[in-house]
């Protein structure tokens, strides 16, 4: 069946098995639209990559279609897919100048050497590396090979590129600006961008939507503030962000809300977002900033823990405190002027609201 | 020489000398025959060996005619002919069939990868005798034998194993995402050979035919069962000079095989640095 609404690539019922026993990706189906940013992001081994590399055509789908616009690519080998990417390790070509590299994908297709010429200078240009183009790939620095190897996954202008954990060997500091480039970069040009990334800042700064992949399955895809916000399960509450986890049963549910009661026995109020029914285990999760310590006003959930430890992190303190029998629990507090100075060993009221904690399945 | 530090005892010092000169001497054995010959192939008389006019380094005792004989005896000319016309062709053979097995077995999806191998790589371990009698039946029967076609054949078989050598060892540093770079781009499997995975290998490419190429240069065996009297190559013809006319001429065409594989091997080792230069290994 092909695709007949905007979509411009779509994965339809695909599964992938290397050993034809085990499946690494299991009945995927996932539609992306033209001009889109999606992110694939996943621990390692969830299948992500392998999804990546069958779009690529690198790989065959064991089952199901892939179509590129309205056309199945299945039986497409690679080079004829007219897809840009850019790889793990930027895959440059060692015996070519930069400028060489860039003209590979035009002079493969025949493109006129003036043009070439034009249009070389224009992706150099585009990434800022204009008077690199007599250099080997060698003698750049590792940050300057990654933008060569963005610039020509795009200088053929394809529509849709794909990059596989392009910024895994950057430092923190180089990976965090070319963040910012390529997504400029994306915004500028209007391709379609499939990202591959097991890094969850990268996927949040960048996407705009987010592919969350565990076990061969998609868990969750939304937008980079809903899978932050709105986990909805315990797999994504636990791999994007800092979470703490609270495991209890329901006792009662009533629209949205649910009531919980925890291992140890207080009753908290939470946003009823993957439990079924009353009696069903459930683990609560919980963002570290959106706990407030000492409350100044009554809040939909209201404890009181020991505070273990203080550290000091500059723009904010991180409490770890002995909450509801969990000594593992996160609160972060505002490094704000006017803030109350807490001790190790003081015993502290902190609240939330119902709606900043979710309750979802039951995870150990 | 290095100073030997002050805590060295006798027994460590006697020892560091003794490897010195057992070094010293194999180094002699491996290269002394070879070397004897370069001063014997001047000898002005008809000998193997020196005369006193050469000892005493009597101008009178050099000459140069033995080199004249092998640029002037239709026999020698013939014999190196031959050899020019058949080592090149073998080695172009050897070459290509060699590059394209380490190519497709360097692949992981391929089955039976080590025992495919083994046969492809088995000229080189048969004892050459043996080779040379079973191509002998079998180019007789299919009527190779005898023709210029047959020795090549045989040659291009003997050499070919040490081309998938070379080249399989330089396939291991090979970055694989490279061919999937280029197919990505849109070249097609033949364009990202030639442009792409050629380039990077060719060291190898080329160390596996030089080794081809001395391979059929230097062999004796296979040719003499091979071979009919159209086919005498350089050591063929150098074989007869020994044994039935004891020619002199043969240490003046020894003289000069042993100079082509020095050039060969000086070229060797500059395409191996100008590869690692290639690959980034090493910054200009």
């Amino acid at each position: 069946m092909p695709a007949t609404d905007d979509a411009f690539v779509r994965f339809s019922k695909v599964q992938k098995s290397y050993d034809g026993e085990t499946l690494v990706v299991k009945d995927l189906n996932l539609d992306i639209a033209k001009g889109e940013f999606l992110t694939m992001l996943g621990p390692s081994g969830s299948g992500k990559t392998t999804c990546l590399m069958m779009l690529a055509g690198f790989e065959p789908a064991t089952n199901g279609e892939i179509y590129l616009g309205d056309m199945s690519i299945n039986n497409v080998p690679p080079h004829k897919r007219g897809i840009g990417m850019v790889f793990q390790n930027y895959a440059l070509f060692p015996h070519m100048t930069v400028a060489e590299n860039l003209a590979f994908p035009l002079q493969v297709r025949k493109v006129a050497k003036a043009e070439v010429e034009t249009k070389v200078q224009r992706a150099l240009d585009m990434v800022e590396l204009g008077d690199f183009g007599s250099r080997r790939p060698a003698q750049l620095s590792g940050g300057q090979q990654q933008r060569v190897a963005v610039a020509r996954a795009l200088v053929f202008e394809p529509d849709l590129v794909l990059m596989d954990e392009p910024l895994g060997a950057l430092d923190k500091q180089l990976r965090e600006q070319m963040q910012y480039e390529i997504k400029h970069i994306h915004e500028n040009l209007g391709v379609t961008i499939v990202y591959v990334t097991h890094d969850q800042t990268e996927a949040l700064t960048m996407s705009d939507r987010v592919a969350v992949f565990n076990d061969g399955v998609i868990q969750q895809l939304s937008s980079p503030d809903h899978l932050y916000e709105d986990p909805q399960n315990s797999f994504v509450a636990q791999f994007i962000g800092e979470n703490n986890k609270l495991n209890g049963e329901v006792i009662e549910i009533s629209n949205d809300v649910c009531t919980v009661k925890i291992t140890d026995g207080t009753i908290l109020r939470a946003d009823k977002m993957n439990v079924d029914a009353v009696g069903d285990g459930t683990t609560i999760s919980l963002r570290p900033e959106r706990v407030e310590l000492d409350p100044a006003v009554e809040m939909d959930n209201m404890l009181e823990g020991k505070i273990e430890e203080l550290i000091y992190l500059g723009d904010h303190i991180r409490v770890r405190m002995n909450v509801a029998g969990n000594s593992g629990f996160i609160a972060k507090v505002r490094n704000r002027g006017d803030r109350r100075i807490f001790a190790e060993g003081e015993v502290a009221k902190l609240g939330w609201s119902a709606s900043d904690c979710k309750a979802l399945d039951l995870v150990s | 020489m290095a100073a030997l530090p002050p805590y060295t005892s006798t027994a460590q010092r006697t020892w560091h000398y003794t490897f010195r000169i057992i070094c010293g001497l194999i180094f002699f054995f491996l290269i002394f025959p070879i070397i004897v010959i370069v001063p014997l192939s001047f000898n002005s008389l008809p000998f193997f060996t020196f005369t006193p006019e050469m000892l005493s380094f009597d101008p009178a005792g050099y000459s140069l005619k033995n080199y004249a004989d092998f640029f002037t005896n239709p026999d020698w000319n013939n014999a190196l002919k031959n050899s020019v016309t058949i080592a090149p062709v073998a080695t172009l053979l050897a070459t290509s069939i060699g590059t394209l097995a380490a190519i497709g077995l360097s692949q992981s999806h391929v089955p039976f990868r080590s025992a495919i191998m083994a046969i492809l790589i088995s000229p080189m371990i048969v004892p050459l005798i043996i080779s040379a009698a079973g191509m002998y039946f079998f180019y007789s029967r299919i009527g190779l034998q005898g023709t210029y076609l047959g020795v090549v054949l045989a040659h291009a078989a003997l050499g070919t194993p040490f081309v998938i050598i070379t080249v399989t060892a330089t396939l291991v540093g090979f970055d694989k995402s490279l061919v999937r770079a280029a197919a990505n781009m849109g070249a097609d499997p033949v364009t990202t050979f030639f442009k792409v995975q050629l380039p990077l290998i060719v060291p190898g490419v080329i160390s596996g035919a030089l080794f081809a190429f001395i391979t059929s240069f230097d062999e004796v065996v296979v040719v003499l069962f091979l071979g009919s009297a159209g086919q005498k190559t350089l050591p063929w013809q150098m074989f007869t000079g020994l044994r039935e006319q004891i020619s002199p001429t043969i240490l003046a065409v020894a003289t000069i095989l042993v100079a082509i594989s020095i050039l060969l091997l000086t070229t060797l080792e500059l395409l191996r640095r100008r590869s690692e230069r290639l690959r980034g290994i090493r910054s200009t």
